[in-house]
């Protein structure tokens, strides 16, 4: 699963597989990143909004 | 001693059914030398572990015409093509693999994690999983052996040619300053265990040892073989009957004639 | 009691009724809990499995779970990547089958793996790449991780959550992204859809399920794949169906259905085309050359007779397709009724035979057949997933808004 691994090989075969999992992963991961950074400003500026009024 | 790679091998047998009693030393040997564990209730013998089994063939007609062949079963050792053996490529966590210096398909228990996928691959049954925890009666458990450690509950084993004892045959011929092993150096137990003398081991790349020649023989053959796992354990038979049971033909097709597709 | 939870505008059962089908439904599920702690503690001894029968009833429950799943990723490939508006309808519906089939599917491999929690990591941490086995436990935990993801917004959509305004934007920003995580949801399914075909398709030490290859992959790959896209969806529809029965209200517009079965309906039969051609060239060509004949496989005992074949290709694929893809067909509830249960049937049975009749062929010529009898802990571990998925199903739909055509539909009277 990772190159410390000591079965890792650095070969095709790893590269295609795990670039395809860690690049799914990835998408994932800063997807979910994105929509939780994005919500807590958006509330935040909600928030701050219904402070103004 | 001179350093270097050695040469690589590729161990095998060749099981003379003419000669095999069907006794059954070649299974209590391998159960003691590699510590099967055992149940109290062992009839049903699709919850077995015998990495050795010995099956009882018939050529299927009545008395007096009927004739019986006992044919022992280890691991096959498939080779496969380049090493692709059936079980190996399918593990997911290569807790088997195949050794390109021995040809040995080896097996690592702690690493398996019990998903079954090699046993369904094998079509010899060669391997089989630890359904309970192992136990021994009472005291046996201090005549287990110390080379070869006994596996867990829900884990696969199968033979592996006695792998253990390759070890220590390769610590012999080191002290002896030697670079490669002799023949009789690394032997099986179920090779040794057999009164009949049916089973010979050994390299069957070294022109020296018997197998080589032995697998030569023009009534050897080898099971499933059209299948493509192109295994290393060799068996000759007299009988047309016994040699066209190892494999599947068609009505017109001559045993011996077909090889496998790898 | 709970009527700050129910969504607004529609009628739910009143709540001791709720709890007393949530009751019955738990009842069995304790039975599975129950089957499971005996098989973990005690060991896998307690199956009906042995060394022939190394894959048996789990796998093939995992196996078709995932199969029946497929509605999910493929109406999320419909409404995100193709752009089927009116699957949007149905689609929070199918999110929360698949979600269901997905967890269930990863409960019973680990409980086929016996002692989940000292190994079963391996598979990750030594993943060994060429293994299709490796392929279906990366792709299948990263697609449950997908379909949690597409499932969160419905629950957040709950009244009561959705008044929290940090619940409220994540649902909407979650929505906004949702066609990329429904593009890797695809990715992921695609791969693992077909690496639980190519399980079976390598295995060429076992001609009943050995298949040619593409590359790597062998043909068992394309046709899983193409099979859970095809019949997936005849699980949602029978279920969203069956939910109608049981609710006694219409809860997704007929046209929403006609088009997610006609498209399953030319899924499938341009499914079953390739299966027939896949079957052909086993038959004709990979069979013969290795000694065997199609019949040295369905002659042997009645239970895996040819009829298995006849019912999986011609009964359960040819008739469900042929109804599906004609207007009368799809127009008629009894024959939408038939056709989604046959295909669901269909499927089931294909997983069924390439595991379960691969491992009762006999692989040695002088070996024989042997069939399989599950255990009640098997058989209780394997319905588990049912009263799991009932559960769910009653919480989602009483609490979460997975039918947005519902009001519309049954207006309340003031």
């Amino acid at each position: 699963m990772f190159p410390f691994v000591f079965e890792w090989v650095w070969d095709l075969g790893h590269l295609v597989f795990m670039g395809g999992l860690w690049y799914a992963l990835t998408i994932v991961g800063l997807g979910m990143t994105y929509c939780i950074i994005k919500s807590a400003i958006d509330a935040s500026k909600e928030a701050a909004g219904d402070h103004d009024h | 001693m001179k350093q270097g790679h050695r040469k690589n091998k590729k161990f095998g047998m060749v099981i003379d059914l003419d000669k095999c009693t069907g006794c059954g030393a070649c299974m209590v040997a391998c159960m003691a030398e590699n510590n099967v564990s055992f149940k109290k209730d062992e009839t049903d013998k699709l919850l077995s572990i015998t990495w050795m089994k010995v099956y009882k063939l018939t050529n299927g007609k009545p008395f007096p015409d009927m004739e019986i062949c006992y044919l022992p079963r280890p691991c096959m050792h498939c080779e496969g093509h380049n090493g692709h053996s059936p079980c190996v490529t399918v593990c997911p966590v290569v807790a088997t693999d195949y050794d390109v210096d021995t040809g040995i398909v080896s097996q690592i228990p702690t690493r398996c994690f019990g998903c079954r996928y090699c046993m369904a691959a094998c079509p010899y049954h060669a391997r089989y999983f630890n359904w309970w925890d192992p136990v021994w009666p009472e005291g046996m458990e201090k005549y287990l052996s110390p080379n070869v450690s006994p596996r867990m509950r829900g884990v696969v084993e199968k033979c592996t040619f006695c792998f253990h004892r390759y070890q220590l045959a390769l610590e012999k011929v080191y002290v002896r300053g030697q670079r490669e092993l002799d023949e009789g150096d690394y032997q099986t137990a179920c090779t040794q265990a057999c009164p009949a003398g049916a089973i010979t081991f050994g390299d069957l790349t070294n022109k020296e040892h018997a197998v080589y020649k032995l697998k030569e023989d023009p009534h050897a053959f080898r099971l499933l073989e059209r299948l493509g796992t192109n295994p290393k354990v060799y068996y000759v038979s007299s009988h047309e009957w016994v040699r066209r049971l190892a494999d599947n033909y068609h009505p017109h097709e001559e045993t011996g004639k077909v090889g496998g597709h790898h | 009691m709970d009527s700050a939870l129910i969504p607004k505008g529609v009628k739910r059962c009143p709540l001791p009724q709720f709890l007393g089908g949530l009751a019955v439904a738990g009842v069995v599920l304790l039975w599975g809990v129950y089957a499971i702690l005996l098989i973990w503690i005690k060991g896998l001894h307690v199956t009906g499995m042995n060394d022939y029968y190394g894959f048996a009833l789990w796998i093939w429950a995992d196996l078709a779970v995932i199969a029946l799943g497929g509605g999910a990723f493929f109406t999320g490939f419909l409404r995100y990547i193709v752009g089927k508006d009116e699957i949007k309808n149905i689609i929070n519906f199918a999110v929360t089958i698949g979600v269901i089939c997905y967890i269930s599917a990863l409960l019973i491999l680990a409980i086929d793996v016996g002692q989940p929690l000292t190994r079963a990591w391996h598979i990750f941490w030594h993943a060994n790449v060429h293994s299709m086995l490796t392929e279906v436990a990366f792709c299948l935990s990263a697609y449950l991780v997908v379909l949690i993801i597409e499932y969160i917004p419905l629950v957040l959509e709950n009244r009561q959550i959705d008044k929290v305004p940090f619940f409220h934007h994540l649902s909407h920003n979650m929505h906004e992204v949702m066609a990329v995580f429904a593009a890797t949801g695809v990715f992921l399914s695609c791969f693992h859809q077909g690496s639980l075909g190519g399980v079976a398709g390598v295995m060429f030490g076992r001609p009943f399920a050995f298949r040619e290859h593409l590359f790597i992959w062998p043909w068992t790959f394309f046709l899983f794949t193409w099979s859970a896209a095809a019949y997936g969806p005849c699980f949602t529809i029978f279920l969203a169906k069956l939910t109608e029965k049981i609710t006694g209200k219409r809860l997704i517009k007929d046209n929403v259905y006609d088009l997610l079965a006609k498209i399953s309906g030319w899924m499938i039969l341009t499914y079953i085309i390739a299966k027939i051609a896949d079957t052909w060239y086993w038959a004709a060509v990979t069979l013969p050359s290795q000694g065997h004949t199609l019949m040295d496989f369905y002659s042997n005992n009645a239970f895996y007779g040819i009829w298995i074949l006849v019912a999986e290709i011609g009964v359960c694929g040819i008739l469900p397709a042929l109804i599906l893809v004609t207007k009368k067909g799809r127009s008629s509830s009894t024959l939408i009724w038939t056709a989604v249960i046959l295909g669901c049937i269909g499927v089931c049975l294909n997983r069924w035979v390439m595991i379960l009749q691969t491992m009762a062929v006999p692989s040695i010529p002088f070996d024989s057949w042997q069939l399989y009898m599950p255990t009640w802990p098997e058989v209780a571990t394997t319905i588990l997933p049912v009263a799991f998925g009932v559960i769910v199903v009653m919480i989602s739909y009483r609490y979460l808004p997975i039918f947005p055509q519902e009001q519309e539909l049954n207006p309340i009277e003031p």
